[in-house]
């Protein structure tokens, strides 16, 4: 059998201590190791953010990240926004303002902006611009998506 | 019964589970024991296979399976679901039979425990082929010399077609301008964001086969499976469960289809294959190739008298949905235009490339771009305002139904059900601030900046055939079920079927579970593309709905001892009118249609039919043509060659809106992608036809940089054609964008003197065109 590497890591609050072949991405690490299949893979090139997740609260391309290069850090993945089923602000402004359609792109959308308000709960109009036009949406043409964004930004609840 | 649900800004109830990372899309299922596929593709465009050495490959650690064409025998060709009289139609293999036609054409096969192993031993297969020279343009796939794509066929020609409505050479003789142009518009792709993925397990217990598949059209991937591996339709159930994103793409019978079953009855494993971007991009159908000539005769009052169009349409290696792309870019040409006489000539080639098949708005891009280029250049001509033209020109809305004088698709004559075409541009205009703009525009190019204004129109036939259904059922705890073979892939079928079922039963959104893209919930099913689920399925839905509410009130009569028509069916409870504490919920009544009451032994009781359940069919006769009028206005960097789309107005008709937040959703995204059609996406090929966009750093998609803040604006003409009173919202979007994108262009670039006859625009042809206009303009002056 291959090299395997003992890592650990923090995931939407759970502590994770497992040994990983190094070629093991954090992607394949969420999706196939812990059955978190809430990230989604499109590009498969860091491109399209289909499979963005938080490390220490920065978004992250899972698809293009080694999960050796994540070890020892806190991971939020789609999944962990709603803890007890209480959803995220995000998740509620994007079912309100239309903002969803096939709900491929969506976790990482919401991964995304959610990345964003952390760093900067008061994000400017072309700030929520950089932020959702660094994900590809294929479906709904982003003006729902940035509307939803923008209403959580601005305190909408 | 009135309208509680239908015409309201529903919430989706898809997004719950979308929202939370919950949504099932096929590569997040698994089955027990499953095992993965990986594909061998072909990496030229055009070779014969010499021979296929697998023993490598299956030596391979973790290898249970490695196959080529001659291990499926006997694996008949592919279907075709869509002949035509005229199509000479080129049979497709799920692995190619002794020679490739396209680069990523299906080679061979290998099935491996993980999908790594997998991947690594199609490395190990050594293939034999002879390059021989491709065609990779579908104009030059016309000469005489040029190498044939399929040798049996004895000629690149798939189909050649020809129609003609009222006298055009005469409304040519007597015109007072003839003005000739001609146009080319390139490929594009629908990319959707998850690409294709299959999962299949075979169960020998009961010999049925459970296929997960991400596709538009489950019973048609049913119907075309159950001869190619020798099942009934019985024992095949097809799930599309939450499916990202179609766009057309997802709506063709692919190798895979028929592969990745084939392998889990042959391993007895349940065998899943998930595709990666790069053979998404490689092999999954494109769409839009096509070169058109065209004429228009003309009054000197700008009235278009007759339009002669000849194009030549790239057909790509096969014809998964025949040549329904040509046809319909063929007869949507004369749009909303009142056009007297009308010509129209296609041809369709193989090229060695990517089959073509449709993509979100079918061949009515190039039909509106073609049409409404040419209007523009009416207006330049003649010194007349754009919007003037066109308001000369189309349709009157007390015309309709309005005969075309064209057979349509479907072969019936083309007849539009309503529409009011002057309405919608007076919006379109309003809503960009027609007069405004063109101040603005005369202001910045006072400072050199080059701002345009565009406009497009379109029609569009959407709601086709041949029928889609649904089933009500009333389960004896009170539940409704609604199945429907109307497949979504994030059109919020599920939301806004639930709304018309509501409606027309009588009970509360929340009583109602609807359950989408499964074959064993109703026997027949077509799928979702041509814009046709609100139209087709929902009509369904209102029929089999009413018959269920009917056969509630009788049943009800019986235990409320009561008569029927003294009844009513309201939020879910049968009661007596004017009287709703005398009343039983829909369950106790369902429980009666089953039989329960008063039991076994017992007669049913009379008047009261044996379950509570309808399933209705609706069969359309013909489309129902929603219409769009688009504004758009851009700013072009002179310099760099870049546009930036400043504003966009969309104005849609789609009859009858169910729920108007889903329409809205469906217009913008529409407009997003006929915007990366207008400026960006391109599957760009070289001589050899090797695909040089085989990622998304070089197939460039819109993001939110590129896509402005779209203005909305409906005009509701409902269409006589249904009881719901609705046209398709689906593709509305994207058809007249482009043009609209390219009239904005070109007005912007006037001082150039640009002509924009080809789209995408990206800015590299646009730099071309704007130095070429420079030196016209220096050579003029020198």
């Amino acid at each position: 059998m291959a090299t395997r590497i003992p890592m650990s890591f923090t995931i939407n609050g759970d502590r994770y201590e497992m040994e990983l072949p190094p070629q093991r991405t954090l992607l394949e690490l969420l999706r196939d190791e812990l059955g978190l299949t809430g990230t989604k893979e499109s590009c498969g090139a860091g491109i399209c953010g289909a499979c963005t997740v938080l490390v220490d609260g920065q978004p992250v391309s899972s698809c293009i990240k080694m999960a050796f290069q994540v070890k020892g850090r806190e991971i939020t993945t789609i999944e962990g926004l709603a803890p007890g089923g209480q959803l995220d602000p995000l998740q509620e402004a994007f079912v309100r303002h239309g903002a969803i359609q096939c709900g491929y792109c969506t976790p990482g959308m919401i991964i995304i902006a959610k990345g964003l308000l952390l760093q900067n709960p008061y994000p400017s109009e072309e700030e929520i611009y950089e932020a959702v036009g660094s994900n590809i949406c294929r479906c709904t043409g982003y003006v729902k998506i940035v509307e939803a964004v923008r209403a959580v930004a601005r305190g909408e609840r | 019964m009135a309208a509680r649900f239908v015409g309201a800004r529903i919430k989706r109830r898809e997004d719950r589970r979308l929202i939370t990372g919950e949504g099932a899309y096929v590569a997040d299922l698994a089955r027990p024991g499953m095992v993965h596929a990986a594909i061998l593709r072909s990496p030229y465009a055009r070779a014969r296979i010499r021979a296929v050495d697998l023993t490598a490959a299956r030596q391979s650690p973790g290898v249970l399976l490695a196959l080529a064409f001659e291990d499926l025998q006997p694996a008949g060709p592919l279907p075709l679901p869509v002949p035509h009289p005229a199509l000479k139609a080129a049979q497709e293999f799920p692995l190619a039979p002794g020679m490739v036609h396209y680069v990523g054409e299906p080679v061979a096969v290998v099935v491996a425990e993980e999908r790594y192993a997998a991947e690594d031993a199609l490395d190990l297969i050594r293939v034999e082929y002879e390059p021989l020279p491709p065609v990779v343009d579908p104009e030059r796939a016309l000469a005489a010399d040029a190498p044939l794509v399929h040798e049996e066929l004895g000629t690149n020609v798939a189909a050649h077609l020809e129609q003609e409505t009222g006298d055009v050479e005469r409304a040519f003789r007597e015109a007072d301008h003839v003005f000739r142009e001609r146009f080319r518009v390139l490929r594009g792709s629908g990319q959707s964001i998850e690409a294709r993925a299959v999962l299949a397990a075979y169960d020998p217990l009961l010999q049925a086969l459970t296929v997960w598949s991400s596709t538009q059209t489950p019973h048609l991937i049913r119907r075309g499976l159950a001869p190619l591996l020798n099942l009934t339709e019985a024992q095949i159930r097809i799930i599309a469960p939450d499916v990202g994103g179609g766009f057309g793409s997802k709506g063709v019978f692919y190798p895979e289809e028929f592969l990745v079953p084939f392998l889990a009855i042959r391993l007895g494993r349940p065998v899943k294959w998930v595709e990666d971007r790069r053979e998404h991009l490689q092999t999954a159908i494109q769409e839009r190739g096509q070169v058109h000539e065209v004429e228009v005769a003309v009054r000197r009052d700008g009235r278009i008298l007759a339009v002669r169009d000849r194009f030549v349409a790239d057909q790509g290696a096969y014809t998964p949905w025949g040549i329904v792309v040509p046809v319909l870019t063929a007869t949507m040409v004369p749009g909303p235009y009142k056009i007297p006489n009308y010509r129209f000539e296609v041809t369709v080639v193989y090229t060695n490339t990517v089959p073509s098949a449709p993509v979100r708005g079918a061949g009515r891009p190039q039909a509106v771009f073609v049409m409404e280029r040419m209007v523009d250049r009416v207006a330049r001509e003649l010194g007349l305002d754009p919007a003037e033209v066109r308001f000369r020109n189309f349709i009157p809305p007390h015309e309709f139904p309005y005969v075309v004088g064209l057979r349509s698709r479907d072969g019936r004559l083309q007849t539009y059900d309503s529409g009011n075409y002057p309405e919608g541009l007076t919006r379109a205009l309003r809503l960009i601030g027609y007069e405004e703009v063109r101040k603005e525009q005369e202001r910045l190019r006072a400072e050199a900046r080059y701002l345009g204004v565009g406009m497009a129109c379109c029609v569009e036939a959407t709601g086709l055939g041949p029928h889609e259904g649904a089933t009500v059922r009333v389960d004896p705890s009170g539940r409704v079920y609604l199945y429907t073979g109307a497949s979504p892939q994030g059109q919020g079928h599920e939301t806004m079927l639930a709304q018309v079922c509501a409606d027309a039963l009588g009970v509360e959104l929340e009583e109602i579970t609807v359950v989408t893209g499964d074959t064993a919930g109703i026997p027949q099913g077509t799928g979702t593309f041509a814009s046709r689920i609100a139209t087709v399925a929902a009509n369904a839905v209102t029929a089999a709905a009413t018959e269920v509410r009917a056969r509630a009130l009788r049943a009800g009569a019986y235990l409320l001892e009561a008569r029927v028509e003294d009844l009513d069916l309201i939020s879910g409870r049968v009661q007596v009118r004017g009287v709703p504490e005398k009343g039983v919920p829909l369950g106790q009544v369902a429980r009666v249609a089953a039989g329960a009451v008063p039991g076994p032994g017992s007669p049913m009781p009379e008047g009261v039919e044996t379950s509570l359940e309808a399933t209705s069919y609706f069969t359309p006769a013909q489309a129902a043509y929603a219409s769009g009028t688009h504004a758009a206005v851009v700013e072009v960097d002179v310099e760099t060659g870049m546009v930036k789309v400043l504003k966009y107005g969309a104005i849609h008709d789609c009859g009858r809106m169910i729920n108007p937040m889903i329409v809205e959703g469906q217009v913008c995204g529409g407009v997003a992608h006929g915007i990366g059609n207008a400026l960006l996406e391109e599957p760009v090929y070289d001589g050899s036809g090797q695909l040089l966009t085989s990622t998304f750093m070089d197939y460039l998609l819109p993001s939110a940089a590129e896509v402005p803040e779209i203005l909305l604006d409906h005009v509701e003409t409902l269409s006589p054609l249904n009881p719901l009173g609705v046209k398709g919202a689906g593709e509305g979007g994207t058809i007249p964008a482009p043009a609209a994108i390219a009239a904005a262009v070109e007005d912007a670039l006037a001082p150039f003197g640009v002509r924009i006859t080809e789209v995408p625009l990206s800015p590299e042809r646009l730099r071309r065109l704007i130095s070429r206009g420079e030196r016209a303009q220096d050579g003029g002056r020198g």
